[in-house]
């Protein structure tokens, strides 16, 4: 068999490995839906159903650039505090100057520094990325809560807020963002060399070296990527809930690790899609939106969640091991 | 003295200057810029502070020095002291409480000791889903209320003196010689050292590498039923937010103090210091009147300074 249709075999079966896996993904958020379904009266409202979809939306946007960190075998844990600075920023500059651009640029602008300090901290300092990110993590909450000091930054102009809560032709206005994102995502994931680059560097980053990937360049490239979509998100919360508290992001960093590995980004690096994070945001939101509706205690969400990450990597170690 | 135990004396030796200065410029740092900090009791007060922060940085170096990490140390802890307080509520009894506050801890470390070790999930995520299960279980049960009303008997664990010595000083200095022994007197130390430096060695070498990684996050789970001894005793009271961020605190100390993050060789005194070196930051901070999340800031920076100093050391 040539060497091209011996490639041309293999990436079949991936590709159907693949589908299989979000065709099983899917299959439990259906489960799910048809669950809650049963359960909660609620649940099938429109109200609900929205409700859903922007929460969704809002992890996916957090975990669609963890999941370009996560491919490259590194891992971001200052998302969550990331969007506590940035929102707390934009919130700033919206009431002072007024201007939503200014507001979501500064928030995008801000996140995206962010992510550029933890690039920095990974190659040029060679700092292990979980450590790195744990440190800027408390780094910025330190700062977000000085800066606030305990206060709260509310009213926004209701163009702002139209990208939380507005809705374009019935459908909320962040799952818009969410399909351009998803789309983009996947685009320069599957279909760009650069995407390619960076499945390289997860899945062995001294044969990407040898074979001329920049692998420093590429790194801080998704770091910086992974906090500017924080940043975005950042944006998302606060035109939703319409204030900025110095907390505001403090729940969502373990949801977010979940949604990516949850939608089957491996976390040893090289494996995983960026349309995968987007079920795998479904899915946890599914869970966590069921556990309101179903009036479970909330104190039960940082609970689930941790058990949720520990069942995905211990699948994902499984399925590494049978691969061997 | 062999070759093994004089190089790691030159290891050593070579570190000292390192947490160090970190620690002679802190102190003349504060020492000059506030009047109350350069005095016997101001002194005693760090070093009762710093107390807490070691038994949980000991064994973090340990871990450490397995290439591990334990992120749920805080959590878990947060949770051991409100069992602690629970149960000393119920039964008022303080040993009871205090043998249900370390089964707490040994169930954690065991539990992750197992996840990472027979499982094989790495050990930052697997502590990363610990923490986020001990804060859901320190939610539930007190429901996001402080616990109070703990007898006052207990305070004096923590304000207690033996022969003009604070207790909890004692208590530190106990658990320092006991990990001290444990690592450079044992067999159990000298496999942490070897782990660290070449797991599959160690394995060749016929040594449960398994057996080894649950002990040392079992260790981790005791030493933080201590700490929460003394952290309830402290506060007289157990919060479900109490202990959050105290394993940043610890791993700030262990990195500040030495112990590599890639290479697994650590030094238990520089632990020491580096508790110290955090006790004295956040001293020094407080007396300045500096907020406590602009602290939780300048610990992130120094956690990052050391490590890149650590990396600079990497290189050659």
């Amino acid at each position: 068999m040539s060497v091209a249709t011996n490639m041309l075999v293999r990436s079949r079966l991936a590709l159907s490995r693949d589908g299989m896996q979000a065709f099983y993904r899917l299959l439990a958020a259906a489960l799910l839906c048809a669950v809650l379904a049963a359960l909660s009266d609620v649940f099938l409202t429109m109200n609900n159903i929205f409700n859903v979809l922007r929460q969704t939306a809002l992890l996916f946007l957090m975990a669609s650039g963890l999941t370009l960190v996560i491919l490259t075998a590194g891992l971001d844990l200052s998302v969550g505090a990331n969007i506590g600075l940035s929102a707390c920023l934009a919130a700033t500059i919206i009431k002072a100057v007024g201007s939503p651009m200014l507001g979501v640029a500064t928030g995008i602008g801000c996140g995206a520094l962010i992510g550029l300090a933890n690039g920095i901290l990974v190659t040029a300092l060679r700092i292990p990325s979980f450590i790195a990110t744990y440190g800027v993590m408390w780094i910025l909450a330190g700062i977000t809560y000085y800066y606030m000091a305990g206060d709260t930054i509310h009213g926004f102009p209701p163009g702002f807020r139209q990208l939380g809560s507005g809705y374009l032709f019935g459908v909320p206005m962040p799952v818009y963002v969410m399909v351009v994102f998803l789309l983009i995502g996947t685009l320069f994931a599957q279909r760009t060399v650069w995407g390619q680059q960076i499945y390289a560097i997860g899945a062995n980053s001294i044969a990407a070296r040898l074979s001329g990937v920049p692998v420093e360049r590429r790194l801080i490239l998704v770091y910086t990527v992974s906090g500017a979509m924080a940043g975005l998100a950042s944006l998302i919360v606060l035109a939703r809930i319409n204030s900025a508290q110095g907390d505001i992001g403090e729940e969502l960093t373990l949801p977010a690790i979940a949604a990516v590995l949850v939608g089957g980004t491996s976390l040893f690096g090289g494996y995983g899609t960026v349309a995968g994070t987007l079920i795998g945001a479904l899915i946890l939101t599914l869970v966590l939106n069921g556990m309101n509706l179903l009036q479970i205690n909330s104190s039960w969400q940082p609970l689930v969640t941790g058990i949720i990450i520990l069942l995905a990597v211990w699948i994902d170690t499984r399925t590494r091991r049978i691969g061997e | 003295m062999n070759a093994r135990s004089l190089a790691l004396q030159a290891m050593s030796i070579a570190r000292v200057p390192g947490v160090a200065i970190v620690l002679v410029v802190l102190c003349a740092t504060f020492g000059l810029t506030s009047p109350g900090f350069a005095t016997p009791a101001n002194i005693a007060n760090i070093l009762t502070q710093s107390t807490i922060l070691l038994l949980l940085a000991l064994p973090m170096t340990v871990i450490i020095m397995t290439e591990g990490l334990d992120l749920s140390m805080g959590a878990v802890l947060t949770f051991a002291s409100i069992v602690f307080a629970v149960t000393v509520l119920t039964t008022g009894s303080p040993v009871l409480a205090f043998l249900a506050a370390l089964t707490v801890g040994f169930c954690f470390g065991l539990w992750n000791g197992v996840l990472i070790a027979v499982l094989d999930i790495p050990p930052f995520i697997t502590t990363l889903g610990t923490l986020g299960i001990a804060q859901g279980l320190s939610l539930l049960v007190t429901d996001g209320q402080s616990v109070v009303g703990i007898p006052h008997s207990i305070q004096s664990i923590y304000s207690g003196t033996v022969a003009g010595i604070p207790l909890p000083v004692i208590i530190a200095a106990l658990a320092y010689c006991g990990t001290h022994t444990l690592l450079y007197h044992t067999r159990f130390g000298t496999y942490v050292f070897a782990l660290g430096g070449n797991r599959e060695a160690l394995k060749v070498a016929g040594i449960s590498v398994r057996g080894l990684l649950i002990r040392t996050y079992v260790f981790g789970g005791l030493m933080v039923g201590f700490a929460a001894l003394l952290m309830t005793a402290r506060l007289n009271s157990a919060h479900p937010t109490a202990g959050i961020g105290m394993e940043f605190d610890a791993i700030a100390a262990v990195a500040v103090g030495g112990t590599s993050f890639e290479r697994g060789n650590g030094w238990l005194l520089g632990t020491l210091l580096g508790v110290i070196a955090v006790g004295v930051l956040r001293n020094g901070l407080n007396l300045l009147a500096v907020q406590s999340s602009a602290q939780v800031a300048c610990i992130g920076a120094l956690v990052i300074i050391a490590l890149f100093i650590d990396g600079l050391r990497a290189e050659p």
